[in-house]
């Protein structure tokens, strides 16, 4: 969006009230909601991205090295990855805790 | 088997056409659900949703989760208005006014919007034979508007409107069976599904888009809010779901039923039952009866599927 969702005026919206980037709920970070973030054990993670199908929000990337980890900006921290991970080697650990 | 042990995330789309930064609570297994059908759809696709908590979170203008056309519509008319878009663009090819080109017609709704309000819609576009798909996210009530019931609440099940009590064991009527109401369209789909068993959904998500004629698919899509679950459990409580027959897996491909998914090992229904607040009140009597239901619910499937299982 041209400028930041917070800041566009309803006189500025499309007539019809349509949307006209497609996929741009992006700009709206989910990730801010999170108290808790999911941590991959790398060198245990066996690539088989039951972790990916399984993410409501769509947010589990494969790094260049081949395992898959969250991608934090929009990661809500539900902790579904890590229950569903065959070899358990995902952890969810407290946001606070830094 | 708890969890999977094989896997084959390669053969799947990787492109999302829902994509992040949609606002759905955490842990919605409706909202993964919408994300796998639109993986096994692809780009040619259009979509009319009903209002309802999948069309809320993700259009929250100017913004939206959707990567193809889609038309959000009342709560009443999502297979209208696909119905429409299928006839006027076909009609708009036959004339040479636009390319030809397969395209995937497709109305989703909730359970409210399918089973009560979009009832008589529904009905009419299977009956008129349109080329098209209608996806029911089944989360068994109401939840967009805060847990009310619905005719897909099961038995049992607390929720704002059906609140268990004193005087109350919650839902007092059983869940109407959409799939079957489906089927007695005589089209030529019509499968159940859950997102806990991505491969299966799209497997049948594909089939009903090439398939031509309409096509009905029901998903049992696990709402953690409403069913009153850690968001981490909503992909094992569908499988749990499952693996206790409380929602087999099967398709109907023109009157040929077929179960796609026979339970290792069949669960005692207590354990789906067990550790959902919005079961929490039931007694063992009263789950006694919901587990001779739900067998006599099986029995009458298997027999449909010729006594396989
Ligand atoms: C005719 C009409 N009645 C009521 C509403 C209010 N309303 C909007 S969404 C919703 C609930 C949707 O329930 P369901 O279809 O099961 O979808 P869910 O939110 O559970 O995914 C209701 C009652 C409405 N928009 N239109
Ligand atoms: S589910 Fe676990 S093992 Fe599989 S890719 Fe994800 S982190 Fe790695
Ligand atoms: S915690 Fe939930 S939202 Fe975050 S990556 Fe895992 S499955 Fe996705
Ligand atoms: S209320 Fe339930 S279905 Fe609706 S967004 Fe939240 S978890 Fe998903
Ligand atoms: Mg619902």
């Amino acid at each position: 969006m041209a400028k930041p969702m917070e800041q566009i005026k309803w006189q500025e919206l499309e007539v019809g009230a349509i949307a006209v980037e497609v996929g741009n709920a992006r700009e709206y970070e989910t990730g801010t909601w999170r108290s808790e973030r999911p941590v991959v054990n790398k060198d245990q993670c066996i690539k088989c991205g039951v972790c990916w199908i399984f993410c409501p929000d769509a947010c589990i990337i494969q790094a260049a090295q081949g395992h898959f980890e969250a991608d934090l900006t929009y990661c809500k921290g539900c902790g579904i990855c890590a229950r569903e991970c065959p070899v358990g080697c995902i952890s969810m650990v407290s946001e606070e805790e830094g | 088997m708890d969890r999977f042990s094989v896997f084959s995330s390669r053969l799947v789309e990787k492109a999302e056409y829902f994509t992040s930064g949609h606002r759905a609570c955490q842990g919605c297994a409706e909202a993964l659900a919408v994300r796998l059908v639109m993986k096994a759809l692809g780009r040619d696709t259009i979509v009319a949703m009903a209002t309802g908590c999948m069309e809320i979170i993700s259009s929250p203008l100017p913004t939206t989760a959707w990567k193809v056309p889609w038309i959000h519509v009342a709560f009443e008319n999502s297979s209208a208005v696909v119905s429409g878009c299928e006839a006027g663009m076909k009609a708009m090819m036959r004339k040479g006014k636009l390319n030809q080109k397969k395209i995937n017609f497709v109305a989703m709704g909730g359970d409210g919007s399918t089973a009560d309000i979009g009832m008589g819609p529904l009905s009419g576009a299977l009956e008129r034979g349109h080329d098209m798909l209608y996806v029911c996210y089944d989360n068994e009530a109401y939840m967009n508007t805060g847990i009310q019931r619905s005719s897909a609440t099961p038995f049992g099940a607390s929720t704002t409107t059906s609140p268990a009590g004193k005087k109350s064991i919650g839902q007092q009527t059983q869940k109407k069976n959409l799939p079957q109401i489906a089927v007695a369209h005589d089209i030529p789909y019509v499968a159940t599904a859950c997102s806990s068993f991505p491969f299966d959904l799209m497997q049948k998500v594909k089939k009903a888009s090439a398939i031509s004629g309409p096509a009905y698919i029901h998903i049992l899509s696990v709402c953690p809010t409403g069913w009153r679950i850690q968001p981490h459990d909503a992909i094992r409580y569908g499988r749990l779901a499952v693996d206790a027959n409380v929602f087999p897996l099967y398709e109907v491909e023109n009157g040929e039923y077929r179960l796609t998914y026979t339970p290792y090992k069949v669960l005692p229904v207590r354990e789906y039952l067990k550790g959902q607040g919005r079961f929490r009140h039931l007694t063992d009597k009263e789950i006694e009866l919901i587990q001779k239901n739900v067998e006599n619910d099986y029995a009458k499937l298997l027999k449909k599927c010729g006594g396989q299982g």
